[in-house]
């Protein structure tokens, strides 16, 4: 081997030196591509893997923490909750529509692997400014793949997020989430036991596609980055092995099954056997191809979609097989399950590879990179509130934030997702968080996905501690408990120090409030590099978290419902303008330190909220984020188009602090007037402050301050601004 | 009288009117596979929505070539009631048991949303618990859902009462607005000439429960059930 050889596939040399210390001799072509996929970030975590171990990944509910295709939690009634996010951001930089696609396809496989039908799905989206135009092709095609696939496959996709910063121009963000539900006793393992079961291969035939992906994932993008074929989704397919697999486990015929994503056939055998501390023998003569003449390495890296590794046992191999078929599944045994801790490849009997199992896994290399506070953090910490002019017309501030894609409507999006299929969708897209109840059970979910970004490129510790507390925030607005979460952890090139910084104060941030709000780690994913041509996007961890409704009737939403309800604000306001929307679409500033944030309050509000809504007190929640208290209160009058008069007291904050600045832990409720008492008692006990600010009625937003009318349109004038911020950008 | 369901591979609606039909309705019901060649036992055959073959060359084109298809087309010439749904409704047009086409819709996106659909005809198996121009909340999902008959066939459906259903706005006209689709003369559902088979875009079978929104849907079920017991 030259040193190009290994370079070439984005292996260093002090990795090739490991390489050969690990096999005891110089390995062969296909050898080394096998350990350029599984040491490349995307497979082996090498430099994220010793951050991540100090997440909270513990608690009762916990079934299946990080480690596994998917994370686990009880919900009871012998019930629980798989779900995980996932990134598919550089494929979908290069081909959207297929990217999205098969970045939906990869998460409900990892769903179902585990023995859960999927019954949810969300997404998180960054993109560069829609006044681009190849932002807005990236945008269309990556929302109509989404929709291609999850509508396809009968998954209603329920909720999600987009973003739209200049940051994620060349690099968009594409992360997909997947809820699934199970019996607590059909949870499945990727490992590899039972020492000579068959190994089976199951869905669609492995072809040339998508060679070398999981290394095309860890590279940074440029105008010279050479992308592979990028995969084909089928999600035809994919419903057929759903449940084809569902049916098998189901009837206990599985002793472990995995998917094949990145790395394809590599990363399926040597992460089973390594679970199992097993080993494997694969005859590559026995894969299924869909074309004559593929080279072993082709089959061992090919990440065609759709395909599953099962281990059964010997008994059940035919009956196994005929389940397959009789879904028109092609199906293959390729191998038997040893003691020798070796994967063996061979092909028409020659040993064509032979490396421990291991080595390819939970040896690859951890590196703790060096990091570095970034010197940007420097320039933009300050904020001069005295520098920035108050507006004098806060009408149009408030109607040109309510069109800011950022916080528009999302109709247009999720319009074209099937968010009704399974008819469980009790509180669709567009609410603060979704609710799915639980057919056969009284019980629901609150799902929701949340990051800001520009809180945490100004803050990485505050800013991800916040993406956490605002997602908890969501799912208690709707009426649900936070259960746990997955992470989508969006970096730059962890090479960089600086980025490297942002990554270790984001996972201790999200640490932090997790181990607070009760919300345990269950798994995740770390994508590196999104960087094009040198430029870093914002650190964006974005949170998607789980939370249980017992009476799946007990949702809240936003909505004001009737005229003459109060309106009450829970929580402080403060002098808080950094990171703001406000800050960045009136001014151009992104700057200052995101609002604070006290975990203690946070929690306690959220004992609050939760207790008011399962006690029937209030009859619309909704929390308080980007554009602040007059943005939630707006947006609180437009799903029954029900207008509201709100007086507030400025005391010594600047009004526009007051209107739209972004402080934490607050929360908008309406509420008849005879339930106030009891609100003011709950709020009393748990310290939490409480004001009420208006009544509902009319078909009017009016807002004093002070006893100034500082805003006073109409709800109809506002909602189409709302509702058109995204649909005007489009064709 | 029991349901079938015929299940299609890609099909995902199946378990939702399973759903219903069990445990709301409570009535007899099993699923079909689409390899059977008997229907023998079913009362009325139900093809639900989704994505039969993934909608790979047109929704319902290739579906259409499933075993299961020949009994189904002679249960519905001897007069048993069949019910496609959205899928179902564009393999029943494939299949020749319906006049029309559907068409990707307008505009060329797949749409998810709620809609107001105006009874047409009462006169059928599939609604006679309803009365002419009552107005329904049903969701739709699709992305092929643009109904198109020519000019003259269009003339013989409304001659026939062959109609069943119009998308409408909430005053309950069937306006160019409350046309989520493209479909001609805002037609949302169609039945044969001797209306014991309906196809509708629109999914009754999601607007079922209050909880969900909506029990509009219901009725089309029910009004099934009670011709059945009008029969017997």
């Amino acid at each position: 081997m030259r040193p190009e050889d290994w370079r070439k596939l984005g292996l260093r040399d002090d990795e090739y030196d490991r390489i050969k210390e690990a096999l005891g001799r110089e390995p062969n072509h296909l050898e080394l591509g096998m350990f350029s996929v599984m040491w490349s970030e995307h497979c082996s975590y090498k430099h994220s893997k010793a951050v991540l171990k100090t997440f909270p990944t513990t608690g009762p509910r916990v079934l299946q923490g990080p480690g596994e295709n998917a994370g686990v939690v009880e919900i009871g009634d012998g019930l629980a909750v798989c779900f995980k996010i996932e990134s598919h951001n550089h494929p979908s930089a290069v081909e959207p529509y297929q990217g999205a696609a098969t970045g939906a396809g990869g998460i409900i496989r990892d769903i179902f692997t585990m023995g859960a039908r999927p019954i949810a799905l969300l997404n998180s989206l960054r993109f560069g400014p829609l006044t681009d135009e190849r932002v807005r092709y990236l945008f269309a095609q990556v929302v109509a793949g989404i929709a291609g696939y999850g509508n396809r496959i009968g998954i209603p996709t329920v909720g999600g997020e987009i973003y739209f910063d200049p940051c994620y121009q060349g690099n968009p963000l594409v992360n997909a989430m997947c809820v699934g539900l199970l019996k607590t006793d059909q949870l499945r393992l990727g490992k590899a036991t039972g020492i000579g079961n068959p190994v089976i291969l199951a869905g669609a035939r492995t072809g040339r596609d998508g060679m070398g992906g999981a290394s095309f994932a860890s590279v940074e993008l440029s105008e010279e980055t050479q992308a592979p074929d990028i995969q084909v989704g089928d999600p035809f397919t994919e419903k057929l092995l759903l449940e084809a697999c569902l049916e098998l486990i189901g009837r206990g015929d599985v002793e472990g099954i995995q998917d094949l994503g990145a790395a394809g056939l590599t990363c399926a055998v040597s992460e089973m056997a390594s679970r199992g501390g097993t080993g494997m023998e694969i005859e590559l003569a026995k894969v299924p191809c869909r074309e004559e003449g593929m080279t072993p390495y082709e089959i061992m890296l090919s990440e065609s979609q759709e395909r599953m590794l099962l281990v059964v046992a010997p008994e059940k191999e035919a009956k196994v097989h005929a389940v397959f078929k009789r879904w028109g599944l092609t199906s293959a045994t390729i191998g038997r399950v040893t003691e020798d801790g070796m994967l063996r490849i061979r092909m028409h009997g020659a040993v064509v590879a032979e490396i421990p199992a291991r080595s390819l896994t939970e040896d690859a290399p951890v590196y703790h990179p060096e990091a570095k506070e970034p010197t940007y953090l420097k320039s933009t910490a300050d904020l001069p509130l005295a520098a920035i002019a108050e507006p004098a017309d806060y009408d149009s501030v408030l109607l040109k934030l309510l069109a800011s894609p950022n916080l528009a409507s999302k109709e247009w999006v999720w319009r074209q997702f099937d968010y009704l299929a399974r008819t469980s969708t009790l509180v669709g897209p567009g609410s603060d968080a979704a609710v799915i109840r639980i057919r056969g059970t009284k019980k629901g979910l609150a799902l929701t996905a949340d990051c800001n970004s520009r809180y945490v490129y100004l803050d990485p510790y505050e800013g991800a501690k916040i993406a956490v507390a605002e997602a908890a925030r969501n799912i208690v607005c709707s009426g649900g408990e936070p259960l746990a979460i997955t992470d989508g952890l969006n970096f730059g090139s962890p090479e960089k120090p600086e980025i490297y910084w942002q990554f270790r104060q984001a996972v201790a941030g999200i640490s932090e409030a997790c181990r607070v709000l009760e919300t345990p780690v269950t798994g995740g994913n770390v994508s590196f590099y999104n960087e094009a041509n040198g430029e870093a996007i914002y650190p964006t961890p974005i949170i998607g978290m789980v939370g249980l409704l017992e009476d799946a009737t007990q949702y809240c939403t936003p909505s004001f419902k009737a005229a003459g309800d109060l309106v009450v604000l829970l929580g402080e306001t403060y002098d808080e303008l950094g990171g703001s929307e406000y800050l960045a679409l009136i001014h151009g500033r992104v700057q200052g330190k995101p609002p604070a944030l006290d975990l203690a309050k946070e929690k306690a509000l959220h004992r609050t909220v939760l207790a008011a809504i399962r006690q029937g007190l209030v009859r619309s929640a909704h929390d308080l984020s980007e554009g602040g208290l007059a943005v939630a209160v707006a947006e609180c009058t437009f799903g029954n188009q029900l207008g509201a008069v709100v007086e507030l007291a400025r005391g010594d904050l600047r009004t526009d602090s007051l209107l739209f600045g972004e402080s934490q832990s607050r929360v908008v409720l309406s509420l008849p007037p005879e339930k106030l008492p009891a609100l003011q008692t709950l709020a009393a006990q748990e310290k939490v402050p409480l004001r009420v600010i208006g009544r509902t009625g009319g078909d009017r937003l009016q807002i004093f301050v002070d006893g100034n009318r500082s805003i006073d349109r109409s709800v109809a004038e506002l909602h189409t601004a709302w509702q058109e911020g995204i649909p005007c950008h489009l064709p | 009288m029991k349901f079938g369901v015929i299940v299609f591979p890609g099909s995902s609606g199946d378990l939702d009117l399973y759903h219903l039909i069990k445990d709301v309705l409570e009535a007899p019901v099993d699923y079909i596979w689409h390899e059977d060649t008997s229907v023998q036992g079913f009362d009325c055959l139900i093809l639900p929505g989704g994505s039969s073959y993934g909608s790979y060359l047109r929704g319902g084109a290739l579906a259409r070539h499933s075993p299961v298809m020949a009994a189904v087309t002679a249960f519905a010439h001897r007069g048993g009631l069949v019910l496609g749904i959205a899928d179902g409704f564009q393999v029943l047009t494939e299949a020749g048991l319906l006049p029309g086409a559907l068409y990707t819709n307008a505009g060329g996106r797949f749409h998810c949303h709620s809609t107001t659909l105006r009874v047409e005809n009462p006169d059928t198996p599939f609604t006679r618990n309803l009365h002419r121009n009552q107005l329904l909340s049903i969701p739709f999902a699709h992305g092929e859902g643009n109904y198109f008959v020519d000019p003259a066939t269009l003339q013989q459906l409304e001659e026939n009462g062959q109609i069943v259903f119009r998308y409408a706005d909430e005053r309950g006209q069937p306006s160019m607005e409350a046309n989520p689709n493209g479909s001609v003369s805002n037609i949302a559902g169609v039945c044969n000439k001797t209306r014991n088979v309906l196809g509708m875009m629109p999914q009754p079978e999601r607007a079922g429960e209050a909880v969900l929104g909506s029990t509009d849907g219901l009725a089309i079920f029910l009004s099934i059930l009670k011709y059945w017991e009008g029969r017997q």
